[in-house]
């Protein structure tokens, strides 16, 4: 089983984002990495400096990378980098949108989460178009998942299993409208939380997080008690989504388990040491709420 | 054009003297109208039960929040109590003034505008209140002067109150604004 | 421009019709559907013989078909397919890749809208579906601006279809799991969002407090207009400040905009609304006939306001108008 890093969703300092990869391309057991800024396209010239940097350093390290796709398309800049980003030679681009279907369809590509595959059908449609690799959406349970990877034994499915879970992208940033600030003149407040913004209910209950125009659960997945089960549904890799914590020892203990040198309940308890006060969730995979915890 | 501004105006009530007027009545004989009433409604609408699917047992508790007294409602079997106080082992209570209530059941107001504007209340479970409402909406039932029979010597006031509401909320033609 | 109107059962499709809908749009009573909702929809019959009815009235019914197919169990959507061709539907609005394939594939005369859960919101996006599909129609998210539409008019022959009123989804539709992550239900698996059977109201000295899933989603005063328990109108609290968050209960109404929507060149206007009562859809959609039809021959607009339908009793210009851009 393949362990991939997904996309930083946060807007951090470029200094900060560049070292983080660096370091995940020196001391972290992933297969893949997946960079790009997938979530707001003002953030992304930030980044673009380092990138390049970014990927020799992944690709030196021997890990597979692949480029995100904006997750939503609307503005005429954005159709432009999307176009480009599907037309160049390089990295494999991990589609995250439709919109990058049409100059890509017939290339290999992978799929992001927030492509809408929930059963063999579509799955099917998708690989027959190139794509290689499919991270299914996070709220897909493990029941389809199965029946999704034995219908494409061609391709490599990959299953959400640490992090907080994107649940909403939008049009309107929410970091922008709570600081009272328009979208257009946003000042990038959404830097001052490298973890997200918090968003509890009126009764002060933890609920959601705030990424700008996305939005994510309060907690975090946790799939290591599950690794047995989605070994079992055919399941080819495991995607952590970065968070503000020490990602390089989050896949070590990922990998631990992966490699049978660490039990499941051991290893969860080392999670929750890593990414402190965040409660787990799981409940997708079984078809109950998302939020919901259940250990295997 | 004044039915779609109108629905979130002050909306007639039964008037307190009426109300007052209509404590003492034994609630029996009403009961027992009403009963025969909505065995006849269910026996003329079978695609009601069907709509309500697996809510059809759940017991409602209906107050119109203008009289003095509430039903308690089942539909399969049929079944349909007046009490002076709702009880506590109901599935769903729903709570509106005589007049939407009545203009609900017609289908002459739209449940929702009612909550957006406070003039429904639910509690308990929605989905079985959900599942009424739209069953409901869809039978198309007119109730006008059935209903003012069942208030014997008060049908007339209780008709004029029924139809005054009605109009108010749905803008009948030549009314004034 | 066409006006299309919803319609949750056979009275209300009749309603609509009576009412003016040049089309109705409806699903069937099953998961198939994104109204999947108690009470609510059309067995094989009624859609038949709802078909009959717009059609002797020389309306259209366009069937919706637009979550996306449960694993191992697609041929219960694949069904619905081949029921509503075969009862006559005039459109099949679809959302999931591989419905869309399977209708192009085995029913290719039948005309195909792109739904609004496919979140096609841009003219790449739009082109991959006319081009891979032959869809005709794609109906557009919420998220874009009148000028937006006008720019994807420009690049597209593709018809478009864009929402004038009701119910607005902030985040863009078919990619939000909010619902499912409160109750384990969603719109594109269930066809549900925040579901009845996971709200809960309370009466409290406070007023009335609206629970999803057993998260405190709002708390009403008594006089205070409400909205529905969907959690992106919900009141939260952050460190930045208590309130709406995302947005506040409101409808979507863009009945001051037509006139731009028809030069961006839009085809058809959605009214949203298959689970309101026939009382919702008799009064907007007489409403919506009456505006189109004054800005078809260019008289004054007899304009009434809709504000008691909306939620919290407030109305909005949604993305069209982008003032928080």
């Amino acid at each position: 089983m393949q362990l991939s890093l997904g996309p930083v969703l946060y807007n951090w300092a470029p200094e900060r984002w560049r070292d983080f990869y660096f370091r995940i391309a020196e001391e972290a057991p992933v297969d893949v990495v997946s960079v790009g800024e997938i979530v707001c396209s003002k953030r992304a010239p930030f980044f673009t400096e380092y990138l390049p940097d970014v990927i020799e350093r992944l690709e030196g390290a021997g890990k597979q990378v692949l480029l995100g796709s904006l997750i939503l398309v609307s503005l005429r800049r954005e159709r432009r980098q999307t176009e480009e980003l599907c037309a160049a030679d390089g990295p494999l681009v991990e589609v995250n949108d439709l919109t990058c279907l049409r100059s890509i369809r017939g290339r290999p590509h992978a799929i992001g989460p927030y492509v809408n595959i929930y059963n063999e059908t579509s799955a099917t449609f998708h690989v027959q178009q190139g794509a290689t690799r499919i991270c299914l959406p996070p709220e897909l349970p493990i029941s389809s998942a199965a029946v999704i990877a034995a219908a494409v034994p061609e391709a490599l499915i990959e299953i959400f299993a640490f992090g907080r879970v994107p649940l909403a992208i939008s049009a309107r940033c929410y970091h922008a409208r709570l600081h009272k600030l328009s979208k257009d003149n946003c000042r990038f407040v959404c830097e001052k939380d490298p973890d997200g913004l918090a968003l509890k209910t009126l009764d002060q209950q933890e609920f959601l997080t705030v990424n700008g125009v996305q939005t994510l659960s309060h907690a975090c997945t946790n799939l290591i008690g599950d690794i047995a089960a989605l070994r079992e549904a055919g399941i080819g890799s495991l995607r952590l989504s970065p968070q503000d914590c020490d990602m390089v020892e989050v896949a070590r203990t990922f990998r631990d388990v992966l490699d049978g040198g660490r039990s499941a309940e051991d290893a969860s308890g080392r999670l929750s040491e890593l990414y402190p006060g965040v409660a787990f969730a799981n409940g997708f995979l079984r078809g109950q709420p998302g939020f919901s915890f259940a250990q295997a | 054009m004044s039915h779609s501004s109108a629905v979130s105006g002050p909306l007639p009530t039964i008037p307190p003297i009426l109300a007052l007027a209509i404590r003492p009545l034994p609630l029996f004989p009403l009961q027992l109208v009403l009963s025969g009433f909505l065995q006849n409604i269910l026996r003329r609408n079978p695609g009601l039960l069907d709509r309500l699917g697996e809510h059809r047992r759940a017991r409602f508790g209906i107050k119109p929040v203008d009289l003095p007294f509430a039903f308690v409602v089942e539909a399969a079997p049929p079944r349909l109590l007046v009490v002076r106080e709702l009880p506590q082992n109901l599935d769903a209570r729903v709570s509106a003034s005589l007049a939407n209530l009545l203009a609900l059941v017609e289908g002459r107001v739209d449940g929702d505008a009612l909550m957006f504007s406070r003039q429904l209340g639910i509690e308990g479970d929605v989905e079985a209140v959900l599942a009424l409402r739209n069953a409901i909406d869809d039978a198309g039932l007119d109730l006008a002067g059935e209903l003012a029979s069942l208030f014997g010597p008060l049908g007339g006031p209780a008709r004029r109150s029924f139809e005054f509401a009605r109009d108010r909320l749905t803008g009948s033609p030549g009314e004034p604004r | 421009m066409e006006l299309i109107c919803p319609a949750g059962t056979p009275a209300a499709l009749r309603s609509a019709i009576d009412a003016g809908a040049d089309a109705v749009y409806c699903g069937f009573n099953d998961e198939t559907n994104a109204r999947n909702f108690p009470g609510l929809n059309f067995s094989r019959d009624e859609l038949r013989k709802g078909i009959a009815f717009a059609h002797g009235r020389g309306a259209k019914i366009l069937v919706a078909i637009n979550t996306f197919p449960r694993a191992s169990a697609t041929a219960l959507w694949q069904r619905a397919v081949d029921d509503a061709v075969e009862a006559g539907a005039d459109a099949l609005i679809v959302a999931d890749i591989g419905l869309m394939d399977y209708v192009a594939r085995r029913h290719p005369n039948q005309r195909l809208h792109v739904s609004v859960q496919a979140a096609a919101a841009n003219p790449d996006a739009i082109a991959f579906y006319v081009e891979t599909f032959g869809a005709r129609r794609v109906v557009l998210p919420r998220v874009l601006s009148v000028a937006e539409i006008a720019e994807i008019m420009r690049e597209t022959r593709c018809e478009t279809e864009v929402f004038v009123f009701g119910g607005l989804c902030v985040m863009a539709e078919g990619r939000c799991s909010l619902s499912s992550y409160a109750t384990g239900k969603s719109p594109n698996m269930q066809g549900v969002c925040s579901p009845a059977s996971h709200v809960a109201y309370e009466e409290t000295g406070r007023g009335t407090t609206s629970r999803l899933g057993g998260f405190t989603i709002n708390c009403f005063a008594p006089q205070e207009a409400a909205g529905y328990p969907t959690l992106c109108k919900g009141r939260f609290s952050t460190a930045l400040g208590d309130g709406y968050i995302f947005e506040d209960p409101v409808s979507l109404d863009a009945t001051t905009l037509l006139a731009g929507l028809r030069s961006a060149g839009v085809a058809a206007l959605k009214i949203e609304g298959r689970q309101r009562g026939r009382a919702y859809i008799e009064s907007v959609v007489r409403h919506f006939r009456r505006a189109l039809d004054t800005l078809e021959d260019g008289s004054e607009a007899d304009i009434v306001s809709l504000t008691p339908f909306t939620e919290g009793q407030a109305s909005t210009l949604g993305a069209y108008r982008k003032t928080w851009r």
